[in-house]
């Protein structure tokens, strides 16, 4: 299998070209440096992204709060990771860094709160 | 109620929290930040996703993350924070007229200013889209906050125009929120964007990007059904032949930016054209005393990181004026900085001659898109200083640093002033 990767460690942005199958890569070509082998690497045999979105929450003065992976999580678990972050409702008060939902699918990252919200009083 | 303060914040966002904190640590006393939001923070707040802080903190940080590892800051301090709190009017004097639910009417007093009020987004108005006048159409931040902060979604089908970064990371935000993105469409044959941006937010999704494309119609009634995209021509003229309909119930705009400078025009502060911001020197100060600016109502960055760094040096050069006296300054030999070929702006846009150790950085933003070129400073036909570049894009800005000592030697201690040209070498 044939793939291009565009690089994205540093401003150039090398068009990366690899050959690929299930026994891993076979080579590699259009990158200027280590840390774009490194690079495309990641991406072809176990690409991870931090996922953000936000879950719904009672009581605050917004209707949701920003969350983050704790950690970077397979690429392929994106959609299941959102369904899950989709069936939470959190109670204010919420502080930045507050376990949301620990080990969210078995991935090993816990979904963490990125906002403080503070309990708001209704006037 | 009159209130008298040291320093005078305008803006809460990212430049004005990075200046009051580094007011304060230089011991400015009677510091106040005026923001019109109920909470401090600015646009940060509604960007949810990460890569904020790789430069400030070395590490990656969501908007919110970064917003607090200075509001936090803040609240330790004796800073003054006027929340929902807009500023009506403002004079060159220093003089500023503000409103708020607290104190209803204030006239505030400063010894110096400092200009954070950040950029708006163009709208359809600025882009005389022609078509239905129909419910649908957001800018892109506006959409942002409302998925991220107030919890409403905007439709369910959606068409993105421009490629901006704000545009591509809704894309991927409303993708993962069940809407479908039909696709981001992009006037010019590159993308608005940085690279990371395109990739993770497009490539990782399969939303197609069409570069050269545009739309030349928007169709509903009552709310958008529709919309007609065209392919274009060098000139950016569509291309008859090549309309296409998309399905859709909303469309975004990622467009472009444009410093939010009404107050700063009515205290009668130079502009330069080119940016939208003040007209500013080395010290970021305007032509106007004591009126500093910094951030995206300076000029539109790419990086907040960047935004704080600019408005922790807007804090130091504000503390030297409230200190000393700045007459001393203007009294100096003043050399303009002028883009030349292919750089669209340049800022500072002048350079007092003032201290022949200081060196400064000009930072630059290119026309076009430049591979492995050599940008360098020019002044009286001498090349003073040159830097490689790999890659120049309009989308991302670059620096070069000068010696003013060189800006002597060249000008014969100031005597036969000549403008210094910052220029991609031919």
């Amino acid at each position: 299998m044939k793939k291009d990767i565009i690089c994205i460690v540093c401003p150039k942005g090398c068009t990366i070209h690899v050959d690929y199958d299930e026994t891993g890569i076979k080579s590699m070509e259009g990158y200027s440096c280590k840390r774009g082998i490194d690079y495309a690497t990641a991406e072809i045999l176990s690409p991870t992204r931090v996922i953000t979105s936000s879950v719904k929450i009672k009581n605050a003065k917004y209707t949701v709060c920003p969350v983050k992976t704790s950690c970077p999580v397979s690429k392929d678990k994106i959609q299941e990771v959102m369904k899950n972050i989709c069936c939470v409702q959190v109670q204010a008060p919420v502080k930045q860094g507050d376990v949301i939902i620990k080990d969210v699918c078995g991935t090993g990252a816990d979904i963490i709160a990125t906002q403080t919200l503070e309990k708001e009083k209704k006037v | 109620m009159v209130k008298e303060f040291n320093l005078v914040i305008i803006g809460g966002g990212p430049a004005g929290m990075a200046a009051a904190l580094e007011a304060y640590a230089l011991g400015i006393k009677d510091i106040a930040i005026l923001e019109r939001d109920d909470s401090l923070g600015g646009i940060l707040k509604q960007c949810i996703h990460n890569g904020f802080g790789l430069h400030v903190f070395k590490e990656e940080l969501t908007g919110p993350e970064y917003a607090l590892r200075f509001s936090e800051k803040i609240k330790e301090t004796d800073i003054t924070v006027l929340l929902n709190t807009m500023v009506i009017n403002a004079e060159k004097n220093k003089t500023l007229y503000a409103v708020n639910p607290d104190f209803g009417f204030m006239t505030i007093k400063a010894k110096a200013v400092v200009l954070a009020m950040g950029c708006r987004e163009r709208s359809r108005g600025a882009l005389r889209i022609p078509g239905a006048n129909v419910a649908g159409i957001f800018t892109a931040g506006t959409a942002q906050r409302f998925v991220n902060m107030e919890g409403i979604l905007p439709g369910t089908k959606a068409v993105i125009l421009g490629s901006g970064d704000i545009g591509l990371i809704m894309a991927r935000r409303m993708t993962l929120e069940g809407i479908k993105v039909l696709g981001v469409y992009e006037i010019m044959d590159y993308p608005g964007g940085l690279t990371r941006n395109i990739v993770q937010c497009l490539d990782d999704f399969n939303i197609p990007l069409h570069l050269s494309t545009t739309i030349v119609k928007i169709h509903g009634i009552g709310r958008v059904t529709g919309v007609t995209t065209a392919k274009v021509d060098k000139n950016m003229m569509p291309i008859k032949g090549t309309e296409e309909y998309v399905e859709c119930d909303t469309l975004l705009l990622s467009v472009g930016l444009i410093p939010e400078n009404e107050l700063t025009e009515q205290m009668g502060v130079g502009m330069y054209q080119v940016t939208g911001g003040a007209y500013v020197d080395q010290d970021l100060e305007t032509d106007t005393e004591g009126i500093f600016a910094c951030g995206n109502v300076l000029h539109v960055h790419d990086l907040v990181d960047y935004v704080t760094m600019e408005g922790q040096k807007a804090a130091r050069s504000a503390k030297a004026y409230i200190e000393e006296s700045i007459e001393q300054k203007k009294t100096k030999p003043e050399i303009k900085v002028v883009p030349g070929n292919g750089l669209r702006y340049v800022l500072p846009q002048h350079i007092y001659l003032k201290d022949n150790d200081e060196k400064i950085k000009v930072f630059f933003r290119s026309k076009a898109r430049y591979k492995d070129i050599v940008v360098r400073a020019l002044i009286n036909d001498e090349v003073i200083a040159k830097k490689k570049v790999i890659r120049l894009i309009p989308s991302e800005m670059e620096s070069i640093e000068i010696k003013v000592s060189d800006l002597f030697i060249q000008t014969d201690n100031g005597i036969n002033l000549k403008d210094l040209v910052i220029e991609v070498e031919q």
